[in-house]
Formats: structure tokens, C-alpha cells, sequence
């Protein structure tokens, strides 16, 4: 069984140009992301996980990076709002060797549970709540108020989702108010760990884990 | 899209749907390819997976001759049983055609393997 801890960033070239006009460039929070997982591979191999699910999952690379580390013991799921995204997340997959299987649809919807591993790098930038799925880009970063209303759809529905063993991984800004978010999960029975953060610039990131209360 | 992804599917955040599982299966195209056999990887599947909602799948795409409608007893240790099933789950395609929900007969269209679950507002 492979324990290697470390996780080869992607090959992701077969993007084009014309694509990043429509899917989201891998970018800092992507592999800061990849490096919370790599940091929690001895955890998600314990739970003995049959499905991982990346929700908006963009260009592919990080349930791609993650399907190189677990290896062919997990069914890998995506899902991402833009058809476009969908395809080049299944070509990334290829493109590593891995298979990971994407789903059309707005957030989770269609979904059936239990998901083992549920990752999301969410919209987060604060903007007008207007902006918020405007476009194919917009839908990438645009978060709204607080830079929230995308990811806060997604909360009430990931107890449902995971299975009990179940683990949850979101991306947040600083301004996202991480202790508001952990506060949410906590209702629905979550405790919150800060895995990883980096200051990039002005951007504060970072990596919340989510697991159920014992 | 492979039939170990629609096991996965349901039109059940659907107003009004109470199951919306298994999904109907309407293929248009569809294609096989070669994934390399991983014995303990469908083993780990099976009990994940939904056996007759799979067994369903695999009628609606003309594969129902590869699978038993109960999962046997030792299935571990049959094989041949592993093997077609790792074929019926993997290696069949659905590259366009759509997924009927089971209670509204919503359409859900698959387009480049692709299965398109988005809601409409007044569907939710």
C-alpha cells in the first residue's frame, strides 16, 4: 500500500488560453488546498474512503491531485456549474492518469450521499451580491456579501451529504469570518480544525477541516 | 458518464420527489473503454453501490445479461462476476442520451458523457 505523504502538483497544459477565459486558473488557494489535503493524507486514508467529492471543481487539478495520492481505492466524483469545467476536470484526470467522473450541476445538487471526502475552494471574494454567478468567471470568485453567499448554500446540506466518518474541506478568506463559518458547522454537529493558512499579498487563506462531533 | 456515476445520481432534491432513485437511464450513444482491472477496488465498491439500482443501469443500456439481480453470497471470491462487473461499472459509457427522473419524468441530458443535473428556479 502506498503511504508516500507528498502529492505531485498536476500536469494541467492541455488547458488553453481560451479556456481560462471560462474556468478558473489553478492559483495560490488551489495549491494551498492540495497541500492541506497532502498534510491530511494519513487522516482521509484512515477513514477508508469509497467516494471523494470536489464540489466546483474548476480546472480539475485538485481532485486530481488528491485521486494521484489515494490511488484507485476511492470512487472520484466532481461537480462545477460550467459544463466546460466539467470536461476539462475529466481531462485533467486523464491527463494524471486518475479517473474522476464530473457532474453538471450547482453545487451538489443530484448528489446522492454518503460522501467520504467532500472538498470545496469556494467563491470567496467579497464583491456586490450582483456579481455573484454572472458570468462563467464571475462564478469562480465572486462570493457576494462577506464573500459567503455561495459557500453558505452549501453548508446546510453537508451533514446530509457526508457519510459519518465523513470529512469536509473548505477554502476561506479572512473576510469570509472563518469563526462565523465554523460557528455554522458547529450547529449541525462539526468540529472545525484550521488546517493550513497563507498570506498571499492582501489575501489571507485558509483551510478548514470538518468532521463530525464524536 | 459510467453506471458507477449514476449510481450516484437522484432527482431528489426535486420539489416533490420523494426517492428520485434510481434514475431512468435513456442512452443515445454510447461508447467502451479499457480501464485496467483493479479486483480490490470493486470489491471496496460493491457495498458502496446500490446493487439493484445498478442492476437497473445496466438493463437500460442493454448490459443486464452481465449481472445477477442479487448480489451473491462469496462474491469476493467469484471472479468472473468481479470482472463483468467491472466492465458494466467502468468500461460502459453513456456519451449522450439523458436520465428520467422516476417520479416526474423530468429529463436530465448527458451530453459528452456528461450528466446535467442544474435545476431550474421553480423546480428547487
Amino acid at each position: 500500500m502506498d503511504h508516500h505523504n507528498t502529492i505531485k502538483t498536476p500536469h494541467f497544459s492541455h488547458i488553453t488560453p481560451e479556456d481560462l477565459d471560462h474556468i478558473y486558473e489553478p492559483s495560490e488557494d488551489s495549491f494551498l488546498l492540495i497541500d492541506a489535503l497532502e498534510k491530511d493524507l494519513d487522516l482521509i486514508r484512515a477513514i477508508c474512503p469509497a467516494v471523494c467529492l470536489e464540489v466546483g471543481s474548476g480546472s480539475g487539478v485538485v481532485i486530481t491531485a488528491l485521486a494521484t495520492a489515494l490511488g484507485p481505492r476511492c470512487c472520484y466524483l466532481a461537480t462545477d456549474i460550467n459544463l466546460r469545467a466539467c470536461r476539462i476536470t475529466q481531462e485533467t484526470g486523464q491527463a494524471n492518469d486518475v479517473s474522476v467522473n464530473a457532474i453538471n450541476t450547482d453545487l451538489v445538487d443530484g448528489v446522492r450521499s454518503p460522501v467520504d471526502v467532500l472538498i470545496f475552494n469556494p467563491p470567496y471574494v467579497v464583491t456586490p451580491s450582483e456579481e455573484v454567478g454572472r458570468g462563467d468567471l464571475e462564478h469562480t470568485w465572486a462570493g457576494g456579501e462577506l464573500g459567503r453567499e455561495v459557500m453558505d448554500r452549501l453548508f446546510p446540506r453537508v451533514s446530509e451529504l457526508l457519510s459519518s466518518k465523513g470529512v469536509f474541506y473548505l477554502v476561506v478568506l479572512k473576510e469570509n469570518r472563518p469563526q462565523e463559518v465554523a460557528e455554522l458547522l458547529a450547529l449541525q454537529g462539526f468540529s472545525c480544525t484550521t488546517l493550513l493558512s497563507r498570506t498571499t499579498g492582501p489575501e489571507k487563506l485558509s483551510v478548514l477541516r470538518f468532521t463530525r462531533n464524536r | 458518464m459510467k453506471l458507477m456515476t449514476h449510481n450516484m445520481l437522484t432527482s431528489k432534491g426535486m420539489k416533490n420527489v420523494k426517492e428520485g432513485f434510481p434514475l431512468k437511464i435513456q442512452a443515445e450513444e454510447m461508447r467502451n473503454v479499457d480501464i485496467d482491472y483493479d479486483r480490490d477496488f470493486i470489491t471496496r465498491m460493491i457495498p458502496k453501490l446500490d446493487w439493484k439500482a445498478l442492476v437497473f443501469a445496466a438493463q437500460c443500456v442493454g448490459h443486464k445479461e452481465d449481472l445477477p439481480d442479487t448480489l451473491p453470497e462469496g462474491y469476493e471470491n467469484d471472479n468472473e462476476l468481479l470482472k463483468r462487473l467491472h466492465h458494466v461499472l467502468l468500461e460502459v459509457e453513456v456519451v449522450s442520451g439523458c436520465l428520467e427522473c422516476p417520479e416526474t419524468q423530468r429529463k436530465f441530458p448527458i451530453s459528452n458523457g456528461i450528466p446535467n443535473m442544474l435545476l431550474n428556479e421553480d423546480e428547487v
